[in-house]
């Protein structure tokens, strides 16, 4: 994935919620990524290092709660957790494709001063 | 820079607040992407450092819980509002770089020149020689030059539509850029997306691309004609898509023999519901 426009994404919304608050000076981070999202951690931080470079958030730590993939099979009615990218109930072995959790890619929170 | 594609995705225009070398801050919002030198002294009247210190002991955390794409889908969204609004169908249509999207286009809209009117948004990171081709088969064409990105956005696509002439157009396809990993994040305000991938690229092509395929509604399986030459196995290829994506619809199709494109055409007109909008 193409984590320089993620970062670049999360950061305006923060950017925004960081001026309008009044604050001059963000310290941290904290995002909920998916495992399923397609996002690389090393590439989002390496994004994120390059992109905060002259701002606001250029000392700011990057905190990422990463969010486990679950699946619905509409047979049960019942959620699992996959074991990898073949999404097949565990209990009658139904091959899915709804996936309850798992590609999120969300600003969660900020601190500033 | 996006370590999967190569692509360097930092917009033209962004905020950025820019911090000076000494102990008051400015405050800038407009578009930089540049850095001010600034190794000479201001002359300063007032102390603020107080100040200073009041910010730095006055941490607080602001609670956003927000889609870091939300700006994408509501755009999106929007988008597909405006199809609704004109009886659009809208495809978008992703594969790796050579899969056959552009010959695929070519050659559906050709066939489907006396049934339907249809426009095609083509995604390339240079030259317009796709849009060319494209023109070929009668439909209204225009190119997207996306420079150094990797992936087409709901944005680029609303501001594409704005230049063209889409009156009758039923049927609009957008060509992704070539791309099986990128793309995929980004809702265009599509109705169907359709996934292709040639025989030339491997049976395994659905395994190593599992977040794409995903999120297909059809799976083309492209330049069937070459299957023989580049002994390709069918059967491993049905059931590795049907493992990775088994929401999707699967085809064989071959752009140069037309071998399965009726069928195709067939599903597009069936799943579109462009029987009873054709001319």
């Amino acid at each position: 994935m193409h984590e320089v426009s993620i970062i670049q994404s999360m950061l305006d919304l923060a950017f925004e919620q960081a001026l309008s608050q009044g604050a001059n000076h963000i310290h941290q981070l904290s995002l909920r990524v998916g495992v399923i999202s397609g996002v690389v951690p090393e590439a989002l931080q390496f994004a994120f290092d390059s992109c905060t470079v002259g701002t606001i958030a250029s000392d700011a730590k990057l905190e990422i709660e990463w969010v486990k993939a679950i699946c619905y099979c509409p047979q049960c009615h019942a959620e699992f957790t996959p074991d990898d990218w073949v999404y097949v109930c565990p209990r009658c072995e139904h091959l899915t494709h709804e996936i309850r959790q798992g590609r999120e890619l969300q600003l969660v929170s900020l601190e500033v001063s | 820079m996006c370590q999967d594609c190569g692509c360097s995705d930092v917009p033209e225009e962004m905020v950025k607040i820019h911090f000076h070398d000494h102990f008051h801050d400015h405050l800038h919002d407009l578009a930089h992407d540049h850095i001010h030198p600034h190794d000479h002294e201001h002359p300063h009247t007032r102390d603020h450092q107080h100040e200073h210190i009041t910010l730095h002991n006055d941490r607080r955390t602001i609670s956003v819980t927000q889609s870091i794409l939300s700006q994408n889908d509501r755009l999106a969204e929007r988008n597909r509002g405006y199809f609704m609004a004109r009886g659009m169908s809208v495809l978008n249509v992703l594969s790796s770089p050579g899969a056959g999207k552009t010959a695929l286009l070519e050659r559906t809209m050709t066939e489907l020149r006396d049934r339907l009117k249809s426009a095609i948004i083509v995604g390339d990171l240079a030259t317009d020689n796709d849009a060319q081709r494209l023109r070929r088969s009668g439909a209204e064409v225009i190119q997207i030059t996306t420079g150094s990105v990797c992936h087409l956005e709901a944005e680029m696509i609303a501001k594409a539509l704005q230049q063209m002439y889409l009156d009758e157009v039923k049927l609009l396809a957008i060509e992704n850029v070539g791309n099986l990993v990128c793309p995929a994040a980004y809702d265009l305000g599509e109705n169907l997306r359709v996934v292709l991938f040639s025989v030339t690229e491997g049976e395994d092509k659905p395994l190593k691309y599992p977040v794409m395929f995903k999120t297909a509604d059809i799976v083309l399986i492209s330049k069937i004609d070459l299957a023989e030459v580049v002994e390709f196995n069918r059967e491993l290829a049905l059931h590795n898509i049907s493992q990775i994506a088994p929401q999707a619809m699967i085809l064989e199709v071959s752009a140069k023999t037309g071998v399965g494109m009726e069928d195709w055409c067939e599903l597009l007109q069936t799943k579109l519901c462009l029987n009873n909008t054709s001319l």
